[in-house]
């Protein structure tokens, strides 16, 4: 049993799963954070409809620049992101309608116009596509030069870690700052827009700030795990954790701690899941941890304390 | 045949019985769509029909699923609607479950409906794939949609669905007006508004569930959304809006069914949406009600009138103007020379505005609450507003108040 475990987390477990699901990890955190305030603010579907926008964002950057390296990926997703905000914007002006309408045609345009360009440009070279996009690539985010758990304190075996880890976690570490600052900000201007106004606080440059954040963790989760799970991360792990206490430091921390369970038991799942049923396939990391944190939701939806709206009775 | 010669001949479905069966089709499902859409639209819910629409996957996948393991190649397309269907059924009543039993908000539902439900059919999608038996390959077209080698019964059963998914907004169309703009007051008349939104979603996801094979999951909430918004620039009568929504997803549904037919590489769905979006496009710009085009105009012609009444009031007080944009506007109608000194005509009108200025004044001070006082601007001529009795009535009083001070 105990010997099962050793190799169960040894040097393959390093070379294979190690990074993907610290990557998991991280994506989910980094998207788990703005969401909260996303959450508070009912704008849980700005998240959604800036993961659509990324596809036709990278192709937009591959058109340009030729190439698919992660920086002109990464500012044409984030160009694209901002695009769409500003068109979202437009469109409620203009047409005088409804937040969800103008974001459900803008967002669903963008996406078909990026599938388009996909086909019609020659991307066989280059490896983009909309199953991609959608999916990411967990599972490939191996870490070849990894020997064992030594490898962590080896700085040459360091340095082939993928890079989509340091990058996501630089990410992580930026957002995590941003609300850390702006706490007090962020929780005014949240719960009453109208008093942090009559304070000095500006708000409308924070709430343009937060969309920022989120569309720079989407952009880096998405590189990384495809935009189901940012879309899932930017509403589930906050909503489950809004089902939990009155808090919102404390909720802050539930969604981290949903959103970390989500990660690993969703690629735990998902590579070795299939392996109990007996077959040999693995399936969809990221869908896995999507299903997770819906279960999770559906969990909290049952049983978490704080789940009714306040005069509601407990049994109604 | 060159492209255009086969889009022109499609277009007029010249281009072969198949291509024909789906182009209408298309037609179809975007009639039922724009008009479904345009309820939703007004009930202010549109994101609801993206979560009904990813949550078709998961039906998707177990449909094929059980349909291989009894022996089928798991294409059979009612099948598959059918497990569509029953999954996003499943996925809008948890939405409406979350949102009812919980403290969270619709959006927060919809967005992890969608995303959760999504996420697990892919999930079912890389079971499948390592499926040795059924004909796996194409079940991802339900993600982006394809016309390509759709069978003449699959376009058979897009189209008649299409029909009756029109055919059942038409019939509902009175009691989902109501529900629409006044949710209490049709409560009042004993309509059953819990009933009447789920049949809305119920359309919504009938169109959606149909659409899958030509417009796939990811896009068919912009067939529901888009034409509606389109429509809402051209009227502001349900009917018509309403009508128009349909006309608008019909023709985006048929043209982009044509166009993909033409060029079979392009995929259908994105054609189809973008089509819509054209649509958008030139409404937003050109409509004569609520474009921007006719706005601008508006905003131009009150600037002008605003500039010429201020001018003309300056000139009858002997003020000197610089403003450039009066100066032109009063020497273009001739009411100023090149100098700036007034001409006849603009003497007279300058008295005209001045004399209308002073009876509005005193007009104000008489009837404070009357409604066309209200609605004064500092533009319109008294006499538009007011009777000539009322102006002679008027015109006494400051007769008197000069006669006083003098």
């Amino acid at each position: 049993m105990i010997d099962d475990l050793i190799t169960a987390l040894g040097a393959e477990f390093v070379q294979l799963s190690l990074t993907p699901i610290v990557i998991g990890i991280l994506a989910a955190v980094a998207c788990a954070l703005p969401g909260n305030f996303l959450l508070l603010r009912r704008q849980a579907l700005i998240g959604d409809a800036i993961s659509h926008v990324v596809l036709p964002g990278i192709v937009g950057a591959f058109l340009i620049t030729g190439t698919i390296t992660a920086v002109p990926m990464m500012l044409g997703a984030g160009v694209a992101a901002i695009v769409a905000v500003v068109m979202i914007e437009i469109v409620k002006r203009l047409g005088r309608v409804e937040p969800g309408a103008a974001m459900g045609l803008v967002f669903t345009t963008l996406f078909a116009a990026g599938v388009l360009f996909l086909e019609i440009t020659d991307t066989s070279s280059v490896h983009i596509d909309v199953q991609h996009a959608l999916l990411g690539n967990l599972e490939s985010l191996i870490w070849f030069d990894a020997e064992g758990w030594g490898s962590l304190l080896d700085p040459v075996a360091l340095s082939t870690l993928p890079p989509q880890l340091p990058r996501l976690a630089i990410v992580l570490v930026g957002i995590g700052l941003f609300i850390l600052l702006f706490w007090k900000e962020l929780k005014i201007s949240t719960f009453d827009a109208a008093f942090a106004e009559a304070i000095g606080i500006r708000t409308r440059l924070l709430s343009f700030a937060l969309v920022v954040a989120t569309a720079i963790a989407a952009v880096a989760a998405f590189d990384a795990v495809g935009s189901i799970i940012v879309i899932a991360m930017f509403v589930c792990p906050p909503a489950s954790a809004r089902l939990m206490t009155n808090q919102l430091g404390r909720q802050v921390g539930w969604s981290v701690i949903f959103a970390t369970i989500s990660a690993i038991l969703g690629y735990v799942f998902a590579g070795y899941g299939p392996g109990w049923f007996g077959s040999p396939f693995a399936v969809s990391a990221a869908g896995m941890i999507a299903t997770i944190s819906g279960i999770i939701l559906i969990l909290t939806c049952l049983f978490g304390p704080e789940r009714k709206r306040t005069g509601q009775r407990a049994e109604a | 045949m060159s492209f255009l010669d086969y889009f022109i001949s499609a277009l007029f479905l010249q281009a072969g019985y198949n291509s024909a069966l789906v182009a209408i089709g298309a037609g179809l499902l975007g009639l039922s769509a724009g008009s479904a859409g345009a309820f939703i639209f007004l009930r202010k819910r549109a994101l609801v029909s993206d979560a009904i629409s990813h949550a078709t996957l998961p039906g998707v996948g177990i449909a094929f699923m059980i349909m291989v393991a009894f022996g089928s190649d798991g294409r059979w397309l009612p099948g598959l609607i059918i497990g569509s269907a029953i999954s996003s059924a499943i996925g809008l009543l948890m939405v409406e479950w979350i949102t009812r039993k919980t403290r969270l908000t619709e959006d927060a539902a919809i967005g992890a409906v969608l995303s959760v439900f999504f996420g697990f059919g892919i999930v079912l999608l890389t079971v499948i794939q390592t499926m040795s038996s059924g004909r796996q390959a194409g079940l991802e077209n339900f993600l982006l949609g394809s016309t390509a080698g759709m069978l003449i019964s699959e376009a058979t059963t897009i189209a008649v669905a299409g029909a009756l998914a029109a055919a059942f907004v038409f019939l509902l169309r009175r009691p989902m007006t109501l529900v629409a703009f006044d949710p209490e007051y049709a409560a009042t008349t004993g309509v059953n508004v819990r009933n009447i939104d789920l049949a809305m979603m119920g359309l919504a996801l009938i169109v959606t569930v149909i659409g899958l094979k030509i417009v796939g999951l990811i896009l068919i909430v912009a067939l529901l959304i888009i034409p509606p918004v389109t429509a809402r620039f051209w009227t502001n009568q349900v009917g018509l809006m309403i009508g128009i929504a349909a006309i608008v997803g019909g023709l985006s549904g048929y043209i982009g069914a044509v166009l993909s037919a033409a060029e079979a590489s392009l995929p259908t769905g994105p054609i189809i949406v973008l089509i819509a979006f054209g649509f958008f496009l030139f409404s937003a710009l050109f409509s004569p009600l609520r474009g921007g085009l006719a706005s601008a105009l508006r905003h131009q012609r009150f600037q002008r009138r605003v500039h010429r009444r201020q001018g003309l009031l300056s000139l009858a007080r002997r003020e000197p103007i610089y403003d450039g944009l009066t100066l032109r506007i009063l020497r273009r109608s001739g009411m100023i020379r090149r100098d700036g000194v007034a001409t006849a005509r603009g003497r007279i009108a300058a008295q005209k505005a001045a004399r209308d200025e002073a009876r509005w004044a005193i007009a104000r001070r008489m009837l404070p609450d009357d409604s066309a006082i209200e609605r004064y601007d500092g533009l319109t001529p008294i006499e538009q507003m007011m009777t000539p009795d009322q102006i002679a009535e008027i015109d006494r009083m400051i007769a008197a108040q000069q006669g006083a001070k003098a």
